[in-house]
């Protein structure tokens, strides 16, 4: 049955979970209406379409809601089957698509905080090792998954692109603020590309935060959060 | 690729593990389950099967490895498509699905392992309530998604029903081992009914450890905080 009914994406422009829906509905030539929520003031509809978390990115299609990034993407992929697939079609392939992108959230995300948080010299240099062992196991990944062509889906952007190409502002904002580089050259050639070309995807890059507008935000909101549950400790 | 050789590498106190067995066995699939030696070290199989986790489960289908509990469920579902179905049929279906499988692992299996592994009367009490909080959102969850039937999936085990099932002895272990009622009549009268359903089921009950086993294995590292790193390896 073909999917019924408006959809709307509940949001916040910083976030790089709301991007992936909205990089997936925009693949699938999808239109929607992007809501932008203010966090400090949750809208009732957020609040009743995601009870259990209270959390965006939200999908509502119809009226139902969907609820969890990387849920909404695979849904997406799901509800509207005649456009490009999102997730490859051979079972295995699928299942290294998820386990790249569980790795993403379950590793890359956390230490790149982690980065963030540490205290100047061996607390930072620690940190940012952690997060480069992480970023070159992506890097195989990569050469293995895309086969030579340019994205983790291959020819088109996919599963692992969304969930990892999300964060793309959020490494640019954490190299001016800790001043490192994350992603150079030498070590990471293939991801260094992969930036580019995810970046400048049409299906992206009018969702992908400036990273001039998200440092500010960074400087403006996010760190005097930290400075503040860091001298509640 | 073809359905024959089939193993999986586990540890059979394990849920993760659990959940795999499962269901390969709803799919009537063949298999070896090989197990994995807690003391003696991990097998160079399971080190080069899995070298960015290093853990258990990993299912083994011809020479290739997948990783990752509840991906290998998946796998299972998409590959072996003869046998009832673990993922419904219906878009949103799946994703309420794969929503509430998300919801245990990230709040119910954490916290129970919590419980296991605090350091202290305090952290546990704490763990145990928040435990308790994450049960009755299920309980919430089970009335929606069953629509009346007896599981999560409805009329036969789903995702849902084989992410949190596997668990199911374990919560008996800690009831045990701490005085304590996770599920109750007031609480969570449904999930109570289910868990019998469960762990009935032709599917489950013979793999399934029983309580007296697990519990028997849980007291070698609960408690004493000097083994709290077995613990948490273990579990």
């Amino acid at each position: 049955m073909a999917p019924q009914g408006e959809v709307k994406v509940l949001g916040a422009w910083p976030s790089p979970f709301v991007m992936r829906p909205r990089i997936a509905l925009n693949l699938k030539s999808v239109e929607y209406e992007f809501v932008e929520e203010n966090l400090g003031n949750k809208s009732e509809l957020l609040l009743k379409s995601n009870p259990v978390y209270k959390k965006i990115p939200v999908l509502i299609h119809g009226d139902k809601p969907v609820c969890e990034s990387l849920v909404i993407v695979q849904y997406i992929d799901e509800a509207w089957k005649d456009s490009t697939s999102i997730l490859p079609s051979d079972p295995y392939d699928r299942a290294m698509a998820r386990f790249w992108a569980a790795y993403v959230d379950d590793k890359i995300f956390p230490t790149m905080r982690g980065i963030v948080a540490a205290d100047e010299g061996e607390a930072k240099a620690a940190a940012v090792a952690l997060f480069k062992e992480g970023l070159s196991l992506l890097e195989e990944a990569l050469v293995k998954m895309s086969k030579g062509k340019k994205f983790f889906g291959g020819d088109e952007i996919g599963y692992v692109d969304i969930a990892f190409g999300c964060y793309i502002s959020w490494f640019k904002v954490t190299n001016v603020i800790s001043n490192v580089n994350l992603f150079d050259e030498s070590a990471t050639p293939h991801l260094v590309a992969w930036i580019h070309s995810f970046s400048s995807h049409p299906a992206v890059k009018d969702v992908m935060p400036e990273t001039d507008k998200l440092l500010e935000f960074f400087n403006n909101v996010v760190l005097p959060r930290m400075r503040a549950a860091a001298a509640a400790k | 690729m073809g359905k024959g050789d089939v193993k999986l590498l586990g540890l059979w106190a394990s849920p993760f593990a659990l959940r795999v067995r499962f269901a390969l066995e709803l799919k009537c699939v063949d298999y070896e389950n090989l197990e994995e030696n807690f003391g003696g070290g991990k097998s160079e199989l399971l080190l080069k099967s899995n070298p960015v986790y290093k853990e258990v489960p990993v299912l083994l289908h011809g020479d290739k490895p997948i990783c990752e509990s509840l991906i290998i469920v998946q796998y299972i579902d998409e590959v072996w498509t003869d046998g009832p179905s673990i993922l419904p049929s219906d878009p949103y279906d799946r994703a309420i699905a794969r929503f509430w499988a998300a919801y245990v692992d990230d709040m119910a299996y954490p916290y129970m392992r919590a419980i296991i592994t605090a350091d202290g009367e305090e952290a546990r009490e704490e763990a145990i309530a928040k435990l308790k909080e994450s049960l009755v959102v299920l309980e919430d969850a089970f009335v929606q998604s069953s629509k009346g039937k007896p599981f999560f999936g409805g009329d036969e085990i789903g995702y849902v029903d084989i992410a949190l099932g596997a668990s199911m002895e374990w919560s008996k272990v800690i009831e045990k081992a701490f005085d304590v009622k996770l599920f109750d009549e007031e609480t969570t009268p449904n999930l109570l009914t289910w868990i019998d359903a469960f762990l009935a089921h032709p599917a489950i009950k013979d793999i399934m450890p029983t309580t007296d086993k697990l519990f028997e294995y849980a007291m070698n590292f609960i408690s004493p905080p000097s083994t709290k790193a077995a613990a948490t390896e273990a579990y």
